[in-house]
């Protein structure tokens, strides 16, 4: 069965008669917290949503109106993408869905359906910063770190096009992320010692 | 161990002077030695929370999500000028997941504002409060803000300035559109003297516009009781002014009242103090015995929470032959919008050049549009922007370098009250930045360039505050295995306060970075800071720190001269080991002696010092930027700005170099770009968004070189750090558009400098 195929009906009596809020992986559920877990904020027109999301497989019910951002930041927890704009002007929200930077807040969760998403929480190896993040902070490619994620995540989306970027291409590449703080001179900075240490090792 | 006394001490914060009974060291640690002896002060350090943020790990106010936490959005007037008549809100509150909704109809008396209150009838502006709903989603809340029916009677509304001075216009306030009822008035010595003796007189008229923050992280707050006691996590350059306004709106002590902030997504300003937005979360959570979010979105960001208002000024300067600038006059007026603020931009012309004549007449307009904050250097940007064009001017009507001009008028003791600085290296400043931008190579005659792209070279000053002072204090805990806390009430914006004062404790105890954890942001943990604003977090917050530091290596030695049976005087303290001069075999580290004292932690505290009485602490610097106008396209580009600035000891070079990227990305973005629209037939704001609403992007930067010209003002404080966020920020469009006027001849009077207006001012010359 396809995740297309999943009723909602179908669904919630997989389920047992509970529903996911909080993306928590379905065969975790215990009876104890499906009955407390009932959350008030699905409606009767949420929809199965399937997808993967920094590598792990994920099955969760959503608003078909909900964007990729609301999902992420509010069902799955991963704050560390963030919402400026929630309009598809600043960047700020921008994750890697099949490995192509996107913007979250300007898509539907329902979009995602069988595709692969990564968050800069998916960039981490454990406890350790991707070479991306790690320029970042060498080079103080930020001030407030509010935009910084999606800064992060269109330089990463870049190198795995073009893993020899030029300055301009990275310029071109990254002239959708905005900085309030105007951190841009540091965060070219950033971008180019990450082009230049991934191809180092 | 080291005592404090209390004194009387002057802090100028934003805009003005304000006297506070301080405590202050009496044992007042000497200044430190230049830079390039101490091992990490003024060095490029990574910031200490970098990882925090790059890995997304970072909680902001905006990602804080607590068990049962319902969500909170505001309704907003959509008409600039309205009386409500009734506020139906039944068929919302029977909207399910709707949990509760607050208005007029039901909320308690808050008094906002002078004479307004936290739901007040009489609308203002578009964007004014009229509702606040809570329930269980944000999308729930946002649907049931469309439910809420409003009868209203519009009003007459007036968006401009001027026309609200006038007789005519509909009044927003019964005593009249002009705030306080009068001008505000300055002047010395005697101008029209001045300009009757005068060799050479400029007068213009300049304008800007309005500004919006947008920080990118909205304001929002998230709050939830606990009994009596109030939690309120905060997105806020003041949490000790938060938990004043907060603890007074809602009658309470302010001891119940705790705020919290430990990230946030930029300020700038908007965030200095308390919305009428974390009150309304208060009130609802309360009432629903649950923890209650409240954000506001970007189209709010773009019409409530504050704006840099716009400026009307004509400018009238007068200079002898010898180049001596003998009179300003400067008369000025803009839009403050519904409520109290301040539209004044007149400090520059009192106060940035040395002349004897100084008249100011400045209004500031209630307008029927959002609210004034102040927004990184109030007043200042736009202030320089007109002075320094005019002064501009003035040298060429004078057949003299504006730079040589400028050299010549400064002031060496302050010009309004005739007092020294603690420090003033704006000469060397003026200097090191020509020198850096090849001065000597700009065009004699403006607009010389052959070709429809032409280059130009222009400069202009900066002035500013950013001494700081006391009260401002920090705690340092130290525990048996070697590592450090370090606590203060102070924010860190994005400006690096966490890492500098983590360097600080390592500078003074050797303690490595990696060991030293900072905390700040919290009300009921640090001891009391300032609000950040004004660039006077560095140079509040540091000697502060220092000074705790310095009072724990004081214990330490204490100890270990109790301990060793030593004479003080012969023990010495390196690297965390204490050890006797005059017998090698006595010695002791940290761990040892905290086991010997039986203590897990040792705490000391430590206070800023008082400014030093008589003199004036400012910052000062000068801007220089390089410029291609295409006379085609009307198009300016920047190609290279060069900052040279006096903003006292560098604490981090990396996080400083920054700072200056920002405020001068900022000013080029002021200068050029950003503008807020308002429609005058209808009275609302055009472009609420992040599209319409320009600002600059990466690709949009030129070359900048930060040159610092100074090391130190051991005078200010024990640290001699001046604050540099708004220096940064100021002098940009002010050189900008002198620099435009050097590549085609013609001069631009209106910010921002749109291809338009480029193509408009060619086309009369
Ligand atoms: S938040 Fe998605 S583009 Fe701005
Ligand atoms: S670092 Fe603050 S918005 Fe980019």
């Amino acid at each position: 069965m396809s995740p297309k195929d999943i009723s909602r009906r179908k669904f919630i009596k997989n389920l047992g008669g509970g529903v996911v809020g909080a993306g928590v992986a379905i065969q975790t559920l215990s009876a104890k917290t499906r009955k407390e877990s009932k959350p008030p904020s699905k409606s009767d027109s949420a929809v199965a949503l399937t997808f993967t999301v920094n590598k792990k497989p994920i099955t969760l019910l959503v608003e078909p109106e909900s964007t990729l951002a609301d999902v992420l930041r509010n069902d799955l927890k991963l704050t560390g993408t963030k919402v400026v704009c929630n309009h598809g002007e600043c960047g700020a929200c921008t994750v890697l869905l099949d490995g192509r930077a996107v913007y979250s807040c300007h898509m539907l969760a329902l979009d995602a359906q069988g595709k692969s998403v990564t968050t800069i929480e998916g960039l981490m190896d454990g406890e350790k910063l991707h070479p991306v993040q790690e320029a970042f902070v060498e080079h103080d490619g930020l001030q407030c770190g509010f935009c910084t994620p999606g800064q992060v995540m269109a330089a990463e989306a870049i190198l795995i096009k073009n893993p020899k970027p030029g300055k301009e291409e990275i310029i071109e590449g990254m002239s959708g992320n905005l900085c309030r703080c105007a951190a841009y001179p540091n965060i070219l900075k950033s971008a180019v010692a990450a082009a230049e240490k991934l191809n180092k090792s | 161990m080291a005592e404090s006394k209390y004194v009387k001490s002057k802090i100028f914060f934003e805009e003005e002077f304000e006297e506070k009974l301080a405590e202050v060291p009496t044992d007042p640690k000497g200044p430190w030695p230049a830079n390039d002896n101490l091992k990490i002060i003024g060095k490029p350090v990574s910031r200490i929370d970098g990882y925090d943020k790059v890995s997304g790990t970072a909680v902001y106010t905006f990602d804080i999500n607590l068990p049962r936490m319902a969500q909170a959005r505001i309704l907003r007037s959509a008409v600039p000028h309205a009386k409500i008549k009734k506020i139906d809100t039944g068929k919302a509150e029977s909207l399910p997941g709707v949990l509760g909704i607050l208005s007029s109809n039901n909320a308690q008396e808050i008094k906002w504002f002078n004479t307004s209150s936290l739901f007040d009838t009489h609308l203002r502006y578009q964007g004014d409060e009229i509702a606040c709903v809570v329930a269980e989603s944000e999308a729930i809340a946002l649907k049931a803000l469309k439910l809420i029916k409003i009868e209203f009677d519009e009003l007459p509304f007036t968006v401009d300035a001027k026309e609200a001075m006038g007789e005519k216009a509909p009044k927003i306030y019964d005593e009249g559109n002009i705030q306080g009822g009068k001008p505000f008035e300055y002047a010395r010595g005697d101008v029209d003297k001045a300009f009757q003796e005068a060799d050479a007189i400029v007068e213009d008229t300049f304008d800007t516009q309005v500004a919006i923050h947008n920080p990118t992280e909205v304001h929002c707050s998230v709050v939830n009781w606990d009994g009596d006691d109030l939690t309120v996590w905060d997105s806020t350059q003041a949490i000790y002014g938060v938990r004043d306004t907060v603890a007074d709106a809602l009658k309470m002590p302010a001891s119940k009242v705790r705020i919290i902030k430990k990230y946030m997504g930029g300020g700038f300003g908007s965030k200095l103090e308390c919305g009428k937005y974390t009150v309304m979360a208060a009130l609802l959570a309360r009432k629903i015995g649950r923890p209650v979010r409240i954000v506001v979105d970007r189209k709010e960001m773009n019409l409530a929470v504050g704006n840099r208002p716009n400026s009307v000024q004509k400018l009238k300067l007068a200079a002898s032959k010898d180049g001596t600038l003998t009179a300003i006059s400067h008369y000025s007026y803009g839009a403050i919008g519904g409520y109290e603020g301040g539209a004044g931009c007149s400090w520059p012309a009192r106060q940035m050049y040395k002349c004897d004549n100084v008249k100011v007449e400045e209004y500031s307009v209630f307008t029927n549009t959002g609210p004034t904050r102040p927004f990184r250097a109030p007043g200042y940007p736009q202030g320089i922007f007109a002075l320094d064009s005019a002064i501009d001017m003035l040298a060429e009507k004078i057949r003299m370098n504006p730079l040589e001009f400028r050299m010549k008028n400064n002031a060496e003791k302050h010009p309004m009250w005739n007092a020294p600085f603690t420090s003033k290296l704006l000469k060397e400043a003026y200097e090191q930045g020509a020198k850096a931008i090849g001065w000597d190579k700009r065009n004699n005659q403006p607009g010389a360039d052959k070709g429809p792209v032409k280059k130009g070279m222009g400069m202009a000053s900066q002035i500013w505050w950013g001494g700081g002072g006391p009260p401002s204090h920090a705690v340092l805990k130290l525990n048996r295995d070697g590592s450090a806390r370090v606590i203060a009430g102070t924010q860190d914006l994005g400006t690096g306060t966490y890492t500098f004062m983590a360097q600080i404790v390592h500078e003074v105890l050797d303690i490595p970075m990696d060991k030293i954890e900072v905390i700040l942001g919290d009300t009921a943990v640090g001891p009391y800071c300032p609000s950040s604003g004004g660039s006077t977090t560095a140079p509040s917050v540091s000697p502060a720190v220092r000074d705790a530091a310095e009072n724990m290596k004081i214990k330490l030695l204490e100890a270990a001269a109790a301990q060793l049976e030593s004479e003080k005087k012969n023990l010495v303290y390196v690297n965390g080991l204490i050890s006797d001069t005059s017998n090698p075999e006595k010695k002791i580290d940290i761990p040892g002696l905290m086991g010997k004292m039986g203590e897990q932690t040792i705490t000391t505290t430590g206070s800023r010092e008082a400014n030093p009485e008589g003199y004036i602490t400012q910052t000062f610097g000068a801007q220089f930027a390089k410029v291609e106008v295409d006379t085609l396209t009307g198009k300016i580009k920047v190609n290279k700005i060069v900052a040279a600035h006096d903003i006292g000891r560098v604490l981090n070079r990396k996080t400083l170099d920054n700072q200056f990227h920002g405020g001068i990305m900022q000013g080029l973005s002021y200068a050029l770009m950003e503008e807020q629209i308002v429609d005058i037939n209808t009275g609302k704001v055009v472009n609420t968004n992040l599209h319409d609403y320009k600002i600059p992007i990466i690709a949009d930067i030129p070359e900048i070189e930060v040159i610092i010209v100074s090391e130190a003002d051991p005078m200010n404080s024990n640290t001699g750090v001046k604050g540099c966020g708004e220096p940064a920020i100021i002098p940009t469009a002010a050189a900008i558009a002198n620099a435009v006027y050097n590549a085609i001849g013609v001069r631009i009077k209106s910010l921002p400098m749109t291809p338009d207006k480029v193509l408009m001012a060619l086309n009369q010359a």
